[in-house]
């Protein structure tokens, strides 16, 4: 008898809940960390960056009016999903970045309780950076976090699971939308992750994922001027292309994450600075009296 | 009945002693410049020259960076929370002390009215001296973390339309958080803040931690791009708000920048009607509409549209213009001769866009900027009027006639700072408050500020929050060593 012939795949972007080829029909070949061939990903170009961007849009309002309670349950889905697919989370983080089986484990493990931890701050972040302001008048005065709108996330290019979990939870735990660069060399388990997305009750368009080249991408998303804010994390070491992508951000006042000059250590404790980063504050007043 | 005339009640200007020059104030001493040119600060409402004021330069700028970096070193970072503290409450107890000499100051600088610059600015100016010092000796209980640090020395660059209160919102923050700063104020209204040097000498504040030098656009570019600033903080324009973004990308520094508004005020057919008025006039014509947040965009639902209308011009017709000094004056100057023709341009284009113009019949002075206030109906969303920011005693009225389609012409601008609505409905003002992309949401009410309320914008007008707990936090740096 003879072996089963396998069903290969077709990797491709993830724009407004359907999985689109790129728009320019072309793809690259993604290697193993050995170098071996693993699978071919949509090049995407700036139009597919543009059209994430509007999808991004349209999902704003449903996404960030969402309850936060809903909000926690729908990213716990995540990660119940995300459990279910570890063995290829696994398989697709130790090929991709040259893991053995045990530390690659780990590192999609620590993903996966990582995602939990941001799910958990749905409903909470507003109690740790919101208040009551307690001004010199007969008003009542109180501030509240809100999401700032359309994020673009450049993922880390090297720690290809957990590092864009670390990226790209806390945009859109407090109802933001994003548009995400995959890391170029190690895309697949972003790739994984958006089809996790699309299973879990994330509404479509809230996480559009790109893959191929951030040089063609994030200069589109760094100057598009209905992206609200940007994380470089994904530029982590490349001085001149991040200080270009801030310029570019300059132009509609976006708010920066900047690029460190390399990239960190993501399985340190990750602290509230991604989620704040991607916060407003406002601040509402009401005369009291009778 | 009879009506009575307002007889004039001038405040004296007496009590100011405006000297003929001013130097820089650096280092805890009033120096010259060291190139020793100088500009002339007017008095907007009379076009007389009130004094001569030094411009620095770029050797100016070095000094008094260089000399915020050692009162840094050497001082201000390594003195106790508890002591930074009493020298910010020694400053707040003397701006109270003086308070009648800062207003009249203020003023005949500025050109605004004297009962806006007593009963608001200069209180104001004192409680968030109060408030910061408050939280010298409490940076652990802010939320940045158990040990937080401040940034260094920062560069604070003020605008025009209320100088000494943005110069508190600057540096009462940043000294409490243990920074030192270089702040320079707008070159048409720099004399409160050197009055406020003054002050800082008579507070004994130690040399080099408050630095003051005066001069236009090139003196503040100077001071941001310098290399040893760590944090920047701009209030004004979003063109030059894009340029500090751009100057600082790159870099390591840390920029807060407060910018410009086009903000909507929102009248729901179901507010009390009189008190949304006296808000909408207050929103608009508050500081002769020289305010970032100020409410220029009127929304009417279409209900009450002819009531609100007649309303509102009848109480802009009592609004008395004229010398700031009066007591009884609504509406002052226009700070500058720039600012009246920018403000005269825009407003000559709202009316060749087809806008309708109207406003009170009004007697202009004969000296002086001035500009009456202004009405402009029949506005569509793409008139420039109804766009760009005017910052000027100019409203320009929308109408509307569901919630959604308020909301959808609310924010239908790049600018997100502040917003207004007035309606009676408590859910409404709730759901209002949620949909308005803006960083303030004064509802049935408007224009109000205060130390412990976070202030700053959405989209292009800018970010970082200045105010509270929020603004502490502008200038405590989190990251790690």
């Amino acid at each position: 008898m003879s072996e089963r012939l396998a069903v290969k795949k077709t990797y491709k972007l993830a724009i407004g809940g359907k999985f689109p080829r790129s728009e320019s029909g072309r793809s690259y070949q993604v290697a193993d960390s050995a170098g071996e061939f693993l699978a071919n990903a949509a090049w995407a170009s700036r139009k597919d960056a543009r059209d994430a961007v509007a999808a991004a849009r349209k999902a704003f309002p449903g996404w960030s009016g969402a309850t936060a309670y809903n909000r926690g349950q729908v990213l716990y889905r995540v990660a119940e999903v995300m459990e279910g697919r570890r063995a290829q989370f696994v398989d697709e983080v130790a090929r991709g970045e040259g893991l053995a089986r045990q530390r690659a484990e780990k590192a999609v493990d620590e993903a996966i309780d990582r995602w939990v931890w941001y799910a958990g701050w749905a409903d909470k972040i507003a109690h740790v950076v919101g208040s009551s302001n307690s001004v010199a008048g007969p008003y009542f005065d109180f501030s509240v976090p809100e999401p700032t709108g359309v994020v673009a996330v450049l993922a880390p290019q090297r720690s290809s699971l957990l590092g864009l979990v670390s990226v790209l939870a806390p945009a859109v735990v407090s109802g933001n939308t994003v548009v995400l660069a995959a890391s170029y060399e190690r895309p697949l388990p972003a790739i994984t992750l958006s089809e996790v997305l699309a299973t879990s009750d994330v509404p479509g368009g809230v996480v559009n994922v790109l893959t191929g080249r951030v040089g063609d991408t994030a200069p589109a998303l760094a100057s598009h001027m209905d992206v609200n804010a940007i994380d470089l994390a994904g530029a982590a070491g490349d001085t001149e292309h991040a200080h270009e992508l801030e310029l570019a951000a300059a132009e509609n006042l976006k708010r920066v994450v900047r690029a460190p000059g390399a990239e960190p250590d993501w399985t340190a404790e990750p602290g509230l600075e991604r989620i704040t980063a991607h916060l407003e504050t406002k601040t509402v007043w009401h005369p009291v009296g009778i | 009945m009879t009506k009575f005339e307002y007889a004039p009640a001038p405040e004296s200007s007496a009590i100011v002693d405006i000297k003929s020059s001013y130097g820089l104030f650096v280092d805890g001493t009033f120096v010259d410049p060291v190139d020793g040119t100088s500009f002339k600060s007017v008095n907007p409402a009379t076009e007389e020259v009130l004094a001569d004021v030094a411009e620095a330069g770029a050797a100016d700028v070095n000094r008094a960076v260089a000399a915020a970096r050692t009162a840094y070193e050497n001082t201000w970072s390594t003195m106790s929370g508890r002591d930074r503290g009493k020298y910010l409450f020694r400053i707040a107890r003397l701006i109270q002390e003086r308070s009648r000499e800062l207003a009249v100051l203020e003023s005949i600088d500025n050109g605004k009215p004297i009962r806006e610059s007593r009963d608001v600015d200069v209180p104001l100016v004192a409680s968030f001296f109060f408030y910061y010092a408050g939280w010298a000796d409490k940076l652990q209980y802010a939320g940045a973390g158990p040990a937080p640090r401040p940034y260094g020395v920062a560069a604070q660059v003020i605008p025009w339309n209320f100088p000494l209160l943005m110069l508190s919102w600057k540096i009462a923050p940043a000294l409490a958080a243990g920074n030192t700063v270089v702040l320079k104020p707008a070159e048409t209204t720099p004399l409160t803040a050197l009055l406020f040097a003054e002050i800082c000498q008579q507070a004994d504040l130690p040399p080099g931690v408050v630095n003051i030098i005066t001069g236009a656009g090139d003196t503040g570019r100077m001071l941001v791009e310098h290399d040893d600033v760590d944090k920047v903080a701009f209030t004004g324009s979003t063109d030059v708000g894009k340029a500090i973004a751009r100057s600082v990308a790159g870099t390591s520094k840390k920029a807060t920048l407060e910018l410009g508004g086009k903000a909507a005020n929102v009248v729901f057919e179901d507010a009390a009607l009189d008190q949304a008025v006296e808000g909408v006039v207050n929103g608009i014509f508050f500081n002769q509409g020289h305010v970032c947040c100020a409410g220029s965009r009127l929304l009417v639902q279409e209900s009450v549209y002819d009531e609100v209308l007649d309303r509102l011009k009848r109480r802009v017709g009592t609004l008395r213009l004229g010398d700031p000094l009066d007591k009884n004056t609504d509406v002052g100057a226009i700070n500058s001769a720039e600012q009246l023709a920018r403000i005269r341009e825009l407003s000559d284009v709202g009316e060749t866009e087809g806008a309708e113009r109207w406003s009170p019949a009004c007697e202009l002075p004969d000296r002086g900027y001035w500009f009456p206030p202004t009405l402009f109906t029949g506005v569509s969303q793409a008139h420039r009027i109804a766009r760009e920011e005017i910052f000027g005693p100019v409203l320009s009225v929308l109408t509307f006639r569901t919630p959604a389609e308020a909301v959808e012409k609310a924010n239908n601008t790049p600018y997100g700072l502040s917003a207004g609505v007035w309606t009676e409905k408590g859910s409404r003002i709730l759901w209002m408050s949620q949909q308005l992309r803006a960083g303030v949401v004064w509802a049935n009410t408007f224009n109000k500020f205060d130390p412990a309320s976070p202030f700053g914008g959405y989209k292009e007008s800018g970010y970082g929050r200045e105010g509270g707990r929020h603004g502490l936090l502008s200038y405590l740096n989190t990251e790690e060593k």
